[in-house]
């Protein structure tokens, strides 16, 4: 049933595609909107990306240059939806042996044609122990049969679980069934890779002149640290779609000063530096836009060290944070209290209302006094601790307010401490910590990119929290075809034993020029592809 | 004189040896690595990677195969962080822009800075003093992250001739703020240094008996003041010239040049450590050419001078 309904879908959009009307080119071809003559975006990013090889690349903004160059399987549209990339078409019966059927008009832009070998290829390199990919551990998330195997090098990169039944037909088999299996392969790490130019050029390969993708656009410039400019490539099999040219990112460190390049009409989308979105909405409320994002802001606490191995301590500190003070006075950019740690905007997945989460800020004040003092504490003998948080204005900002909570509801002495960003991931995952701060965005749309990091065995529980129970419910939900009811007792569970205080839900806060059109506000996860976005005419 | 440059090469090298060891072991005794995130990387995963960097033997091996490579074949090695490319791609591309925008920062400072410093000590104690004085002490006290900002708050914003940051390639207007705000305290220090050392020579005997010979005023300047009171000024500018190339750290990162100062502090706060050594080489390679320099120019301008 699955099988067919997504067979459907896909034949259905790509019906809707190929019915499509060509109209007059300065028009859009949906929403008949008048475009501008000069279709060029422009954008901030942080910092220089760490690579441009898909199988590479770690950061949000080189996997964003890395989906405009290559595709993957499947892409996600404006609103998140998966659907068809270089895949017509996917079927699975059992969520656990996946095919994908390729089209095949996809063309790389040397001319070559897609096939399913590319992606076999690009697979088996991304576990490759001489590539060292950092991120060969997505491969494993995606549970790929002898994947680790593979990667400490016991078996051969042609045991994995991926296989190429014809040029245009791509199996692949995981060790467990995994229902959101076509999330997955919209990740960078996923694209296919010219086997070709990788053995002609070596390293040298992602450089401009070298570059060869399959994506809706050819890289035409790259100055490290300065700029990099990618333009149509006319033949990307959606080629007839894409009504953007050419697309420049230009890297500034300072926030500030990109906003200052932003006024000056340099740029199209830039960030809002923190605290500022209410003022820049007052001034221009038709380029400030504020959105959701999949993201959570929480604080650990080191469960395994005095006085955090004591549920009631760990409670009692995070009953007491005012989050909507927090959201509303401090960052004041729209995000939202959390009172669990997935955000409510997961997707397959209802966030449970957890009892704290009901009560008004007075009860859980007061609730936060009764359990501090059964834990021994009050003003004869105040709790002393310490709130750790990387080097940065807005964390600053929240741990004062914070502590200032802590201090005035339960006389708590929190002394703040900041550290670098390598070095608080040091003291952090070493746990020489009480307090430190942590935040998380999904890797996928499924509740368990959230809820794994809680498990007692997992590298990521930086917070040391060991639940017997909870990681039964974790492993017992990655067999199950629907399971909510686990993330939801999972939630419930954290709520009852508190190993972390979640604070808030990201938001994204940005800066569009009033004609550009075609960002995916909607979606949680901020997949853009360029070839979406458009400029009307003023 | 060759002896001389010679005998400073044979000490170069040793020194630049020190710096290249002190920075390594320094470099490894920061908390984390240059694979440190948020995401523990599974242990197999790690093990790749740190065979494939080296990062698996110990210290003082990779320090020599680091340095057994450069000796041999002039290979800085991979960066750790940007991972298509090696450290020298990333210098050659840095570098020459640093280079640009640092010598007409320099040009400026010393052009300005010097008439300044000469106007102010010929018209000692007018108003045209007083100006000069009051540019020079504004210029020392605005450090360039602040006086960055203001320049592109008046050019960029306010009068919107300039760009606010980028390169394109060295095009003339993307070179002008950075040079801007990079040359000011320098040149605010040489215009204070030139003033003194001027206001010293024509206060001293052979130029009062120039005077009294009845030579004109300007050829007194021009023929016996200039030179002698320009060899504190000289003696400045080599430490000046490498401390804008190293000052370039904030400006790069600013107007994101793309020039070589910001893989300083990426390389620095990603723990990059093969880019940290090819910069660290490279301003210390610099520094001691530079005052080597100096003192070579040094020689010629005071004849009294032998090395």
């Amino acid at each position: 049933m699955k099988t067919l309904h997504k067979t459907l879908a896909a034949a259905l959009v790509s019906a809707s595609l190929a019915g499509t009307p060509v109209l007059a080119e300065d028009t859009h071809p949906v929403t008949g909107e008048q475009l501008a003559d000069e279709q060029v975006f422009t954008y901030r990013a942080l910092d220089e990306s760490s690579s441009l090889d898909p199988q590479v690349v770690e950061d949000v903004d080189g996997s964003y240059i890395v989906r405009d160059l290559f595709e993957g399987l499947l892409n996600s549209d404006p609103e998140g939806n998966i659907v068809p990339g270089v895949a017509e078409r996917w079927e699975t019966d059992d969520n656990q042996t996946w095919t994908f059927y390729l089209r095949d008009d996809a063309k790389w832009s040397d001319g070559e044609p897609v096939t399913a070998n590319d992606f076999v290829y690009a697979w088996r390199r991304a576990v490759d122990p001489e590539l060292a990919s950092p991120y060969a551990w997505y491969m494993s998330l995606m549970a790929l049969e002898n994947v680790d195997a593979v990667l400490e090098g016991e078996m051969e990169g042609s045991e994995l679980g991926v296989e190429a039944l014809d040029d245009h037909t791509l199996r692949v088999n995981l060790t467990r069934p995994m229902p959101y299996f076509d999330q997955m392969v919209t990740h960078a790490t996923t694209f296919p890779s010219p086997q070709w130019v990788i053995e002609e050029h070596g390293d040298d390969w992602t450089k401009p002149g070298n570059l060869v993708g399959n994506g809706a656009f050819v890289l035409t410039e790259h100055v490290i640290n300065e700029r990099l400019v990618r333009e149509r490539n006319e033949l990307y099999w959606d080629n007839d779609s894409n009504l953007m040219d050419k697309v420049v990112t230009l890297v500034i460190n300072d926030e500030n000063q990109a906003l200052n390049r932003y006024d000056a009409g340099e740029l199209d989308k830039t960030d809002i530096p923190a605290g500022q979105y209410p003022a820049q909405e007052a001034e221009r409320p038709d380029e400030a836009h504020v959105f959701p994002r999949l993201c959570n802001y929480y604080y650990s606490f080191n469960n395994e060290v005095a006085p955090f191995d004591d549920a009631r301590v760990r409670k009692a500190l995070a009953y007491a944070i005012d989050r909507n003070v927090v959201v509303d006075n401090v960052l004041q950019g729209g995000q939202f209290p959390a009172y669990t740690f997935t955000p409510a905007l997961t997707a397959g997945f209802t966030t449970p209302d957890v009892a704290w989460g009901q009560w008004t800020q007075a009860e859980r004040d007061e609730r936060a006094r009764e359990l501090l003092a059964e834990a021994g504490y009050g003003p004869d003998n105040p709790l002393r601790t310490s709130l750790l948080y990387n080097t940065d204005e807005a964390h600053r900002k929240v741990a004062i307010a914070v502590s200032a909570m802590w201090k005035q509801k339960l006389g708590v002495e929190a002394t703040l401490e900041n550290q670098e960003w390598t070095t608080f991931l040091t003291t952090r995952s070493e746990g020489d910590y009480e307090i430190a701060r942590g935040a998380w965005c999904g890797d996928y749309n499924e509740a368990s990119t959230f809820l794994d990091l809680m498990q007692s065995g997992s590298g990521y529980n930086d917070a040391n929290y060991d639940s017997e129970e909870y990681d039964r419910l974790a492993a017992e939900a990655q067999t199950m075809s629907d399971p909510s009811a686990n993330y939801t007792k999972m939630e419930e569970l954290a709520a009852e034993d508190m190993p972390n205080a979640p604070v808030y839900h990201y938001t994204g806060i940005i800066m569009v020029k009033p004609d550009l059109k075609g960002w995916p506000y909607e979606d949680v996860q901020q997949n853009i592809y360029s070839r979406n976005l458009y400029k009307v005419a003023q | 004189m060759f002896n001389f440059v010679l005998r400073r090469i044979a000490v170069a090298i040793p020194t630049l040896l020190i710096l290249v060891s002190v920075s390594f072991f320094l470099m490894f005794s920061a908390p984390g690595g240059p694979f440190t995130s948020e995401r523990p990387i599974p242990a197999a995963v790690m093990e790749n990677i740190n065979a494939k960097y080296n990062l698996d033997k110990p210290v003082y091996q990779q320090l020599s195969i680091y340095i057994w490579n450069i000796v041999t074949e002039f290979d800085f090695g991979p960066s750790f962080r940007y991972q298509d490319r090696d450290v020298l791609d990333l210098i050659q591309s840095g570098f020459p822009v640093t280079l640009t925008y640092g010598f007409w920062a320099f040009v400026f400072a010393v052009g300005i800075g010097v008439s300044l410093g000469v106007i102010a000590a010929l018209k000692h104690n007018t108003a045209a003093d007083y100006t000069a004085v009051s540019v020079a002490i504004v210029g020392q006290v605005l450090p360039n992250f602040v006086m960055a900002p203001i320049l592109v708050l008046i050019f960029v914003l306010w009068l919107g001739w300039l760009p606010g940051g980028g390169w394109q390639g060295g095009q003339i207007e993307y070179i002008i703020l950075p040079a801007i705000a990079l040359g000011t305290s320098f040149l605010a220090s040489i215009a204070r240094i030139t003033r003194s050392s001027m206001l010293e020579v024509l206060n001293s005997n052979y130029i009062r008996t120039a005077r009294a010979k009845g030579l004109p005023f300007r050829y007194i300047i021009w023929r016996h003041a200039l030179k002698p009171a320009m060899l504190p000024v000289v003696s400045y500018l080599g430490p000046a010239f490498v401390g804008m190339i190293t000052g370039s750290v904030i400006i790069d990162s600013y107007f994101t040049t793309g020039g070589i100062g910001v893989h300083f502090i990426n390389g620095a706060l990603n723990r990059d450590y093969a880019v940290i050594m090819g910069v660290t080489i490279l301003l210390g390679t610099l520094t001691i050419t530079f005052n080597m320099l100096v003192d070579i120019i040094y020689a010629w301008i005071d004849p009294k001078i032998r090395y």
